[in-house]
Parts: structure tokens; sequence; C-alpha cells
């Protein structure tokens, strides 16, 4: 095969970030590194799928924590509470959480936009709400501890092991939502974006495809959640509330709406960028509102798609 | 029946609180379609400058005063500086300005300010007003006036005014709107300073009841949003009756069911109140055109 | 191979730069502290933080500890768990700190220890419930009193006043939520019945439909408020704007003049357990603890320009706990640091007198605690407590 016909090829990117996940180590000078690196692919598999569902559906969610919330007490309360394997609970959340996305996206789908926003809101911090209330099962605000991941007598632990897995998986997760784009179903969800109404009268099934997605994206959330929580040890309602939804908005959004190699910019960006902006100590909350801004402002199309279209003038 | 009361008293109480936050978001929305995350640091800004500027001595009508005229200064300076340079992006990135936006301010008040909980006295006291064997206090009725006086002031302005039906023009079509002449760019300009006094005022208000600190904003903003969006958003007397509605069931639910679940119950109920009405129940309903 | 290695090294060493942190090389003592400077919890994280940075720049002007400066790293984790465990990670891999004192939520502090028990570093927590040292973690420690102790001090006060039936009304945060647990478990033991459980959001602004419920409730004799933040001052309050006269405790999560200040007249008659710092000038003379109260109390108040609350006091403790065990140590080796903290006996600090042993890593006692009463807007002790 010829380079050009590689490069051409769309398993490209997938290639790449494959080799991005197994080349960063070598610069990592401490666990540290590991940490932050298995966080930025825990995050980018959740905001992969919610970007599915914004950037190539046109449908906003403002309660994907909840979702991962989903995920996240399933590996925390299965284990504890029926001694099943953590791997086993991971794949039962993710179907309760597609389940409940199936349950709760049939009616709410119907609405249009912000009012899209709000109910997704309003869904995202009754899941909070419940884990907060049901201490006797969740712990409380205070949260409960996550027995250690075991697959075959070996307890993962340490951040270079989920630093391995977490890749690993956002790699599949990537490779998966790109073959979804390709498929009919994806550019049907385009069309839908681009415009209902225009999706409609060309035959397509628009509620049942933006259903499709939003389980989809629900899926990926509660296995990001699931991750999240086995990797931590420890989880708490946070992790579903409102502040963490509005963080996987924002990854979408600045990595760029509708660019899954965005994904994980974006999630690179607000994680790395709050370790960064520490040596500012009482300036960094100022800091990340600005930074925020000023990649809005400048690079709306968000930052992959921005760099692709500079690119593109540059070649011609 | 005192009981009843008494939960109808706090129902009102938190609905005004409601009421005069989701009316902050309503301008905005009308002249530009942006849902404005820093509302509820608009409503901060209020109080907690109020709070500062009157700790050194300044009379309290003046520090409010002052408070109100910086807030006004910041929503100008959120249009011009963060919006209007954007504008053209999709609706989700304007809104995650906005979100930088309330990030930053709320970064600038922990150091300005202080992280510490603040209150102001109330207008006209705080004896509690008696009624049937339940009290309320007059600070809550004065939110509520605070609300009906902005409805009522907003009304007049987008009726009565040569303004008013430019906001109401470049909300409809803002091409259109510069083309008969209208300075579409100074008619948001407007909207933000309006919906930024509005928090302001409303920040102010409810400070003597609700305290206020850095971060007050968020949760605030929330709640307000909820209510406009329940009301319709865009509509100022939705934004009323979706606030005084979301207390109501706020203060029944933790009065007759649980306290633990009440934000579950309201949050419930609008959830099936925008399933069955989509637009919300003041809201008209967008026509999208293909 | 070897231009790899070279290549990978300067890399590294531009991605420390980027993640912006400073290797020094030199011989100073690395303490940690992993607060909640900002979000929900800053009323602990931020006195907490001002005070360890007072106390190490005073040690450090008197030249260090056995002979080393100590350098303090404060990370804030915006009281969310999952931070707190990566500035945990960062600090034991990265900054490779010796000790550490901090974690201001108990969510934050539950979600570090595995990185310190498996680093095999001290850690002294500075958050509130019984779960952080029960079962006992070998590299864990606390200041603050455990949220248990303050439901059996109120609970204790209430039996001499011959109340026996009351009510609860709690926050639906950690620490609200934390504390009723608690309240609820030792209630029977101490022969208090709860008679009725109200509970109130942690940015609620009218409490009067639960406060009505309780007032409507028959036998209650008291009402219990554990709770921190805004919610009790605005629930003591409702509790005025409603004419309820029976008597209202509230919690050590309230032990700040601020509370005073925001409750106004509201808080005449309001008793809550306290430790000695509040009532620093008040104490009597023979009060073991009197010097060290005073001294950080005013300290505090002159260097950060507020008014004191226990929650720096309990970093104040944190950090005097382990500069002395470093002291006998003669060292700052983790193992040999965790050893002599263990063996802390008769510490004289803010929250009391600490008496550590294996088996209790807070080591204090209800004596610790002080009945506290508002009266004409300030604290008062409550005489025979």
């Amino acid at each position: 095969m010829s380079l050009r016909a590689l490069l051409d090829n769309r398993l490209m990117p997938a290639i790449a970030i494959a080799a991005i996940v197994i080349i960063l180590p070598l610069f990592f000078p401490s666990a540290y590194y590991y940490r932050i690196g298995a966080l930025v692919f825990i995050f980018a598999l959740a905001v992969v799928g919610l970007n599915l569902l914004m950037g190539f559906a046109g449908q906003v969610s403002l309660g994907h924590a909840g979702f991962m919330g989903i995920g996240a007490y399933s590996v925390a309360i299965g284990p504890v509470a029926f001694g099943a394997p953590s791997w086993l609970c991971l794949f039962a959340g993710a179907i309760l959480s597609g389940t409940v996305a199936f349950a709760v996206g049939r009616p709410i789908l119907r609405l249009k936009g912000h009012y899209l926003a709000v109910a997704t809101l309003g869904f995202g911090l009754l899941v909070a709400i419940v884990l907060t209330n049901e201490a006797g099962w969740t712990g409380g605000p205070d949260g409960m501890s996550v027995p250690k991941l075991a697959l075959f007598e070996w307890r993962v632990r340490g951040s270079d092991a989920w630093y391995w897995i977490a890749g690993t998986t956002f790699v599949v997760g990537f490779v998966l939502a790109l073959n979804l784009m390709d498929s009919p179903t994806g550019r049907a969800l385009h069309a839908i974006h681009d415009s209902e109404i225009a999706a409609r009268v060309l035959g397509i099934d628009v509620a049942r495809k933006k259903l499709t997605v939003f389980v989809i994206s629900a899926t990926y959330a509660s296995v990001a959640g699931s991750y999240l929580a086995l990797f931590n040890g420890h989880i708490t309602p946070d992790s579903a509330g409102f502040l963490r939804s509005i963080e996987l908005v924002a990854m979408v959004v600045l990595g760029g709406m509708g660019s899954i190699v965005g994904s994980l910019v974006g999630a690179a960006v607000l994680v790395v960028l709050p370790q960064v902006l520490t040596t500012f100590h009482e300036y960094e909350q100022a800091l990340l509102g600005l930074i925020v801004m000023g990649f809005m402002i400048f690079l709306r199309q968000g930052i992959v798609p921005s760099i692709a279209a500079v690119f593109a003038r540059w070649r011609k | 029946m005192a009981e009843l009361l008494q939960f109808v008293s706090s129902g009102l109480t938190v609905g005004a609180i409601y009421a005069l936050v989701g009316l902050g978001f309503t301008l905005i929305y009308k002249a530009s379609d942006i849902i404005n995350f820093a509302q509820g640091e608009f409503v901060m800004l209020g109080g907690m400058m109020t709070v500062f500027v009157a700790m050194a001595d300044v009379p309290l009508p003046v520090a409010a005063l002052i408070a109100a005229i910086v807030t006004a200064g910041v929503g100008l300076a959120l249009h011009r500086f963060a919006i209007e340079p954007a504008r053209g992006a999709s609706p989700v990135v304007l809104i995650m300005i906005t979100i930088g936006a309330s990030i930053f301010l709320r970064g600038i008040a922990q150091i300005v300010f202080d992280k510490r909980f603040h209150s102001l006295p109330p207008l006209f006291g705080s004896d509690p007003i008696q009624f049937g064997g339940a009290a309320i206090l007059p600070q809550s009725l004065a939110v509520l006036g605070g609300a009906a006086f902005i409805v009522i002031l907003l009304w007049l302005f987008i009726e009565r005014t040569l303004l008013g039906k430019a906001v109401i023009a470049t909300s409809a079509n803002r091409l259109a709107a510069r083309l008969i002449g209208i300075d579409t760019r100074q008619i948001v300009d407007f909207s933000f300073v309006v919906s930024a006094v509005i928090g302001a005022i409303a920040g102010i208000l409810i400070t003597p009841i609700a305290l206020t600190s850095y971060d007050v904003g968020t949760l605030l903003a929330l709640k307000g949003f909820a209510a406009a969006m329940l009301g319709g958003i865009g509509s100022a007397p939705g934004a009323v009756v979706g606030g005084l509605l979301l207390g109501m069931i706020e203060a029944m639910t933790a009065g007759y069911l649980s306290s633990n679940y009440k934000d579950a119950v309201a949050f419930l109920i609008i959830l099936i109140v925008l399933i069955a009405i989509p637009q919300g129940l003041f809201g008209r309903a967008k026509i999208e055109r293909v | 191979m070897r231009a790899l290695h070279h290549f990978s090294a300067a890399a590294a060493i531009g991605l420390s730069a980027l993640l912006g942190v400073a290797h020094q090389a030199s011989a100073q003592i690395k303490i940690g502290a992993v607060l909640s400077v900002t979000g929900p919890a800053s009323f602990l994280g931020d006195p907490e933080k001002k005070t360890l940075e007072i106390y190490v720049e005073e040690i450090n002007a008197k030249g260090g500890v056995n002979g080393q400066k100590i350098q303090l790293i404060v990370y804030d984790d915006g009281g969310i768990a999952d931070n707190a465990r990566t500035f945990a990670t960062r600090l034991v891999e990265d900054d490779k700190i010796v000790a550490m004192v901090g974690g201001s939520t108990t969510g934050a502090t539950m979600a570090m220890i595995p990185v310190f028990e498996d680093a095999k570093i001290p850690f002294i927590s500075l958050a509130g419930a019984i779960q952080i040292i029960e079962p006992v973690h070998k590299w864990v420690f606390k200041t603050p009193h455990t949220d248990k102790m303050a439901c059996e001090k109120i609970f204790a006060d209430l039996k001499t006043r011959n109340l026996t039936t009351v009510a609860l009304i709690s926050g639906t945060d950690a620490f609200g939520k934390s504390m009723r647990d608690q309240c609820v478990a030792v209630a029977p033991k101490t022969g208090i019945t709860i008679a009725l459980e109200e509970s109130y959001g942690p940015r609620d602004s009218d409490m009067t439909p639960q406060l009505t419920n309780i007032r409507n409730k028959a036998g209650v004799q008291a009402v219990v408020n554990p709770g921190f933040g805004q919610g009790p001052a605005i629930v003591t309050r409702n509790y005025r704007q409603l004419g309820i006269t029976l008597p209202l405790y509230q919690s050590h999560g309230v032990a700040s003049k601020q509370f005073i200040d925001l409750a106004g007249p509201a808080a005449e008659g309001v008793r809550l357990p306290a430790a000695a710092l509040l009532i620093a000038e008040k104490l009597p003379a023979s009060d073991p603890q009197k010097p060290v109260v005073v001294n950080y109390s005013r300290n505090y108040q002159q260097k950060s320009g507020q008014a004191v609350s226990t929650f720096g006091g309990h970093a104040y403790d944190g950090l005097m706990i382990l500069v002395a065990a470093m002291q006998r140590a003669k060292s700052a080796d983790t193992a040999k640091v965790r050893d002599e903290i263990e063996r802390t006996k008769g510490y004289i600090g803010t929250g009391g007198i600490v008496n550590m042993t294996p088996a209790d890593h807070m080591g204090l006692d209800l004596s610790a605690f002080h009945m506290l009463e508002i009266k004409s807007g300030d604290w008062t002790l409550v005489p025979g407590t």
C-alpha cells in the first residue's frame, strides 16, 4: 500500500491515536503522569459518546454525568451488595444506562434546543439527588469505596495499569464511533443535525435515530464512569453532578463538535489545564474561565476543526 | 390550615427568589437567543458588591446603586468583549462562553471579595408578619414586589417604547432589523445591561433572606433557569409564574412529602410539564425553517 | 536506543515544565496539603490554608525543623473528591512529599487514603467523620473531633436538662448527612428519642416548611440542627420567625463567629458543642489549653484579618503534631515520623489534649468539647461542661 493510500485510509486517525497511546508513556517521569493520561482517556471516552449526540445528531445533553454516575455506582454497589465481579457490574451498568436512556430519551428527545437542555439537566440532577439521598446503598455525599477491579486473579491497581486499560478502551471506542459515523445511521444523524424537517421528508425515522444515538452515548458515559470509579477506588455523587455534566459538554465544544479526534483534545485540555493552573494559586479559576472564553471566541468551531481548517487553507 | 398557609408563605419566599433570578434570563434571550449562564454571577455581584461597599461605611442605598452600576458595566463588558466577537457562532458555543464568563467572574470574586457568607439588613425590618397562624418575613414581600415591578417595567418597555420594539425586531430577524436601520449591536448591548441590572437587583433583594457568597450564583442560576424554562423562556410573566410554581412545589413537597426529595420532585414536575407542553407554560413554539 | 532515552528525558523535562512542576534540589522538608480552598467546603479549606501558610512561615523564620526549612505545597480540590485523589497522587509521585496535612472533607480524605497507604506516607486529615480512623489505617491520622463525639456531647447536655425527645433537621451535604447518621446511631445508647427528621438542600433559602412540621410534632422537646455554611443560619432565623421556643442546638459545623453575625438576634440562646478555641479569652487561667488557643486566635486574626474558626485550628494542630513528631524522630523519614505521630502524648492543641495510640489515631476525648451558648451576641461557656 502506498503511503498516500495509507494516509487516506479512514482508520488513519485511529492508528495515529493508538500510536500516541503507546508512545506517550516514554515521556512520563512518574506515576502521576500515568494518572493524568488515564484520566484524559477515561473522560475522552465519555466525551466521544456525548459528541456523537451533540456533534452529529445536534442534540444537547446537560445531564450526561448522570450516566457516568450510574456506571460508577454500578461497579461500586454491585460487588459489595451482590458479590458480583467488577467487570460484570461494568457491563450491567452499561446496559442499565442504555435502558434508562431508552426510557428517558423517548419522551424528552422530542424537546428542542434549550428545552432539551433543561430536561436532560433535570434528569442528571435526579440521578445525583438519588445517589446523595440513598445513603444506605451509596454512602451518601461522602461517597463509598469501590473494590478494585480483578481480572483473572490480577488485581488492577496503579496508574500505569489503568493508563493502558483506559487507552485501549478509548481506541476501541474511537474506532466504533468512526464506524458508526460512516454507517447509514451516521449519515442519517448528520441529516437530522442539518435540518430535522428535511431529514423527515427524506424518510428518516428521526425520533428513532435520535434515540439510538442517545442510548449509545449513555453507554459510553456509563463505561467511562465505571472506569473512573474503579480507577479512583472511591466515588462520591459529585461524579454525577451538574458541574461534571457541564465539564463534559465543555470538553465536546472545546475539542470541536462533530470531531471525534476533538473529543480527545477537549478532554486533554480540560483535564491537564487545572493541573497547569495550580501554579497560579488563587487566580486558578479566573484563568480557567478566561481560557475557556478565549478558546471559544477565537476557535469557535472547536480546537481540532479550527486547526484543520487552517491546514486546509494552507495546503491550497 | 395554619401549616398550609406557612407552606404557601415559604413557597412564595423561595418562588419569588427563583422568579427574580429567572427574569434576568428573559431579555438577553429575547434579544439574542442566548441563555446566559453567567446570570447567576450578576446576582452574586449585586449582593456581594453591596455588602462590601457598605462595609466601607457607604450608606446602604448608595452601596446598592454602586453595585447595580458596576454589575451593569460587567454585563456590557460581557457582551462587548466576549459575546460580540463570537457573533455567528453556534448557540452552544455562545453558551460555553457565558459558562467561561461565569467561572471567570467567580474566580475574580473570590479574590476581590472573600469566601465567606454575608448578609444584608432587610428593607422593612425582620419582624415577621403573622397571618392565620403563619409567619412571613417582610423581605419576602419585597422580593415578590421587586419581581412584579420588573415584569411591569419590562412589559411597558417592550410594548410602549420604540427601543422595546427594536428588541422584538432584533429577536425576530437580526438581518432584517439591521436593514430597517436598527443598530442591533446596541440593542443586544442594552439587553445585557438590563439583564445585569435585573440580576443585581435580585442579588440585593434576596441577600437578606438567602445570604450570599462568591459562589452563590451557580445554584441560583440553575433554579432560575429551570423556572424561566418552565414558564417559557423569553416570557417575563412566564419566568415569574415558573419561579413561583417551582417554589410552591418545593415547599409543598418539603411540607407534605419528604424534604430529602423536594428538589427531585420539582425537577420531575418540570420534566412532565415540558413533555406535555414542549415550549413551557407561556412560551411560543418556534417554527423550524428549512 | 540511547538517543531515544535522551529524547524522552528532554521531553519529560518539557512535560514537567508544562505541568508546572518545580523540581528543586534542596534540603527542604516537603509537606503537602490538598484542601477545599474553593467550592462548597471553602469555609473549611480557606482558614486551613491560611493557617498552614502562617505557621510554616513562622517555623521557617525560627530555623525550620531539625535544621531544615519546610516547603508547603497546597492544592485546591474545589471540594471534589476525584480532584483530591489526583492531587494526592501528584504530591506523592511528583512533588515527593514526606508528609501530608489536609483533606478538608471526609469525601476527599476517603478518596486519598489509598494513595498514602500505598505510598507509606503519613497523612493527617482535617475532616470529621469517624470512618477516617475506624478501622485504623496505618498511615492515616486526624485532628478534629468526630461527628459522633459532637452528637454525644449534645445529647449529654440534653439529658442534664431532662430533655429526651428531639427533632433533627440536617443539611443534605456531606457534613450534615454524616453528622445525622452518627446522631441517629448514638441516640438509643444515650436514651434520646428522635421523633422526627427533616432535611434541607445546600443552598436552600427557606426552611419554614420543615420547621413547621417540627413545631407541629407532638412531644418534641428540643431541636438539633447538624449542618454547615449558610443553612444553619437560615434555620435559626426561620426558627425565630415561626416563634418556636424549644431549645435549639447547632453543631461544631458553625463554630465560627460568623454564624452569630449571620443569624443575628435569632442566635440568642442557641447551644453548640465546640472546641476551646472559640472562647479562648474566656477560659479560666487554669485551663491548660488557654495559652495555646489565645496565641493561635490572636495570631490568626492579626495575620489573616478574619475571625478565628475551629477549622483553621485543626490545621494548626495537624501541622504542630507533625512537626513535633519530626523533631522527636530527629529526621523526616516517613516511617519514623509515622511512628512518632502515633506516639503523640499530651499534645495541647486548639482542639483539645491529644493522646494517640496504635488503636486511636485521633486521640481526643469528650473533654475536648465545651458546650457553648450564645448570649448577647457572643459565645459563653455553659457552666459545668
